[in-house]
């Protein structure tokens, strides 16, 4: 029999569920646990703003497939965490959110930093809990770890009252684990829905692949890459499906959407078979819905059942794990290959051909000057470093989807966006978080001057740990993305889009002890990138690149996906031109 | 249109939170929601009538069927399932047209759970469209105070088939 208090059931919990690391900081309701912690082997990165300890948790996560695992304390330190939840909760991130509250003497009293944490956070999890009874706690962390990884992975708040963190329980770890009555996993995939997707596989004569997170949290990437040779169709992924496919793969027709491929786009819209693969059709990968993939009958796989039909109704649903779905509907593929599948086949070959042509015809286009660095310039020199296996971190904005664009990734894993909350200031802590995960690893944080300035205390964690991450700020002295709106769509009336009082980069970095330097000069930039990565620590490279430019192709807000804008309207260019 | 909906749900703090969550969030009103234990006590029913489109049906029953705490949900709204609705009227009358407005009650099989000098309280069951009516005839002998309970619903038991599976997720599946 061992006596141990609540906080120290707490973090042995956490250590039988695997935690490697926890991204937090501390507080008054808190101070049991670190207590525990300043003498338990469980690294502790102690993070500069709570809202960095989820966006770390996530870049952990994202970069292993693991639960990350953030703590704050009660009131101020909870809710700052809210945005990093719901950010998971989009993205489908498993995360672990452990929170002090008051004790329970305390609750409804708005005593010193109480907040509802259990009520603020229902909507920013997937699942989340108020621990009152100490004896609850160590099957709530099992729970809490089991939810946030299966199915379909999500983030759970663990809110524990400071009197169970101090009270004292027999601990034993043997004790059997109970069942969760209301959660259910997907079934294996259903025999006759496959069956009947082999059959509607083979019946397309322009089917499309369009693969996303799905495929990444279920670590299916080999069954989607044969599942596309099988079919031998064109793959196009959402951005949070980078990776799934690696880029260069022949059939990889790169990202669809609002600002995708000139080939995905047209692809989508003329395909007669649409095969949807842990995605949701997001608004911003369909753009007008009704108008998205006309012509297409659509397969929809997602281990999510509330998925199908939600957005774009699924002629065929198949509810499962990415991985498992793939599998079957590849063993159907390859046994009926040489029969059903040689009935269109031609066709099929033609289509692939056309749209290959596509992406051969509309590359993304990397401009080049002499008197300035152009954005997409730079991401294809941070391609060139990254060869397609740094983990790349991003911000939210313009320098987003030219890093989508641009940068080449040979397997699942390298790269983290905030994809479906689109938060300002994920870049940096991600990175972080990615790091300690990773540490062998190259990370790079692509950011943007707005987001990067959302994110700056992290530099101090990164100072502080000496965490050789590259963070490179794609410098256009304004809030790109929100300018290219006004310049496109509300007549150049820039409103409160410049942040030019941008700091001096080696001198902030220096002053938190870390390398850093800016460039401006095309001339310049290979040497500083040189430098950059070639640093052993941590460095800061700001990168001032053309202010006035846009991102396309683009799909205006509300138009159908094929009605992209590829290029600046002729006076857009001559004013640029101009200047 | 009003849907109607039975979930079985774990008898949890949070989990009555969760549910409306999902409604309130999408912006629906909840016309009413009653909820209790089963004979498990461990269990509860939740019986909730909502203004959703036609639209929105299919989907938010998905959405709160992956609510953890919730292990089963239907949609009774195109069903036969049994619905009843409890209503407690307290009705200021006059004693001359006490015995009147008792023989209307009975029509409906109310009964007067209390009386005073001044009031009577009557208790009546029935699917709620009887129960309005009531109310409609009992305002025309006295002013009125009233509580209803909301709808409860349970799905009818199957014709051809017994026994049934287990009582909890029986009273949820329609026969």
């Amino acid at each position: 029999m061992a006596m141990l208090s609540g906080a120290q059931i707490l973090i042995e919990s956490l250590v039988r569920e695997g935690a490697e690391a926890v991204f937090g900081y501390p507080g008054g309701v808190t101070l049991p646990i670190y207590d525990v912690l300043y003498s338990h082997p469980l690294r502790h990165v102690l993070v500069r703003h709570e809202q960095n300890a989820a966006f770390a948790a996530q870049g952990y996560a994202r970069a292993t497939g693991k639960a990350g695992v953030c703590m704050a304390t009660s009131g101020p330190g909870a809710t700052n965490l809210t945005t990093g939840l719901v950010d998971a909760l989009m993205d489908s991130i498993p995360v672990v959110a452990i929170t002090g509250q008051v004790p329970q003497a305390l609750i409804g009293r708005d005593a010193f930093q109480e907040a509802d944490t259990f009520g603020i956070s229902r909507s920013a999890t997937k699942h989340n809990y108020l621990v009152k009874d100490i004896s609850e706690l160590s099957q709530t962390v099992h729970e809490a770890f089991h939810i946030a990884v299966s199915g379909r992975p999500g983030p759970v708040l663990v809110d524990i009252t400071k009197d169970v963190l101090i009270s004292q329980a027999d601990h034993s770890d043997e004790q059997a684990m109970l069942p969760l009555r209301g959660y259910r996993l997907a079934d294996e995939p259903d025999a006759d829905a496959v069956q009947r997707a082999v059959e509607f596989l083979w019946k397309a004569e322009r089917p499309y692949i369009y693969a996303g997170g799905g495929i990444i949290s279920s670590a299916a990437s080999a069954e989607l890459v044969r599942f596309s040779e099988l079919l031998e169709a064109p793959l196009a992924h959402t951005v949070m499906g980078l990776g799934a496919m690696p880029t260069g793969h022949p059939n990889f027709i790169s990202m669809l959407g609002m600002h995708g491929s000139y080939a995905a786009n047209m692809g989508v819209t003329e395909c007669d078979a649409l095969i949807g693969l842990g995605v949701r059709f997001d608004d911003r990968v369909t753009g007008r819905l009704d108008k998205f993939a006309p012509e297409a009958k659509v397969l929809h796989v997602d281990i999510d059942p509330a998925e199908i039909n939600k957005n774009r109704r699924a002629d065929l649903g198949v509810v499962g794990d990415a991985k498992s779905v793939l599998q079957l509907l590849n063993e159907g593929l390859a046994a009926t290959r040489a029969t059903l599948g040689r009935e269109r086949r031609e066709e099929r070959l033609a289509w692939m051909e056309h749209v290959r042509a596509m992406k051969r015809d509309h590359p993304f286009v990397v401009e080049e000057s002499d008197d300035e660095i152009k954005p997409q310039a730079l991401m294809s020199k941070l391609d060139q470093i990254s060869g397609g296996e740094a983990i790349v971190t991003v911000d939210v904005g313009q320098h987003q989807m030219w890093a989508a664009q641009h940068l080449r990734f040979n397997r699942p894993r390298l790269w983290q966006s905030s994809s479906g909350l689109g938060s300002m200031g994920f870049g940096l802590p991600a990175a972080v978080g990615a790091k300690f995960a990773c540490p062998d690893k190259t990370v790079m944080a692509i950011v943007g001057d707005g987001g990067f300035m959302m994110s700056l205390p992290e530099l101090g964690t990164i100072a502080a740990n000496q965490l050789p991450v590259k963070i490179i700020v794609m410098n256009n002295n304004t809030l790109g993305m929100v300018r290219q709106w006004q310049q496109l769509f509300y007549d150049k009336r820039y409103s409160e889009v410049d942040v030019a009082s941008f700091p001096d980069a080696s001198l902030l970095a220096a002053s938190f002890g870390i390398a850093g330097g800016s460039v401006a000069d095309p001339a310049d930039l290979d040497e500083a990138l040189a430098h950059a990565f070639g640093e052993p620590g941590p460095y800061l490279l700001n990168v001032q690149v053309t202010p006035e430019e846009c991102v396309y192709p683009m799909v205006p807000a509300g138009g159908a996906v094929n009605e992209m804008i590829l290029q600046p309207e002729p006076e857009a260019a001559e004013a640029v031109a101009s200047d | 249109m009003q849907q109607l909906i039975s979930l079985l749900v774990e008898n949890k703090p949070g989990a009555l939170m969760r549910v409306a969550g999902v409604l309130t969030s999408r912006g629906y009103n909840i016309e009413s929601l009653t909820v209790a234990k089963t004979i498990d006590p461990t269990l509860s029913i939740m019986t909730i009538v909502a203004e959703v489109s036609d639209s929105g049906r299919d989907l938010l029953i998905k959405q709160i069927s992956r609510l953890v705490n919730v292990i089963k949900a239907v949609d009774l709204t195109d069903s036969r399932a049994v619905r009843r609705e409890l209503v407690l009227i307290k009705i200021y009358v006059e004693e001359e047209r006490r015995p009147a407005l008792l023989t209307e009650a009975k029509i409906f099989r109310a009964r007067v759970v209390d009386a005073s000098p001044e009031a009577y309280t009557i208790e009546a069951t029935g699917a709620p469209d009887k129960l309005n009516a009531l109310i409609g005839l009992l305002r025309s002998y006295g002013p009125v105070e009233m509580v209803r309970s909301g709808a409860m619903a349970m799905a009818r038991a199957k014709q051809n088939k017994l026994p049934v599976p287990s009582y909890t997720e029986a009273a949820l599946s329609e026969g």
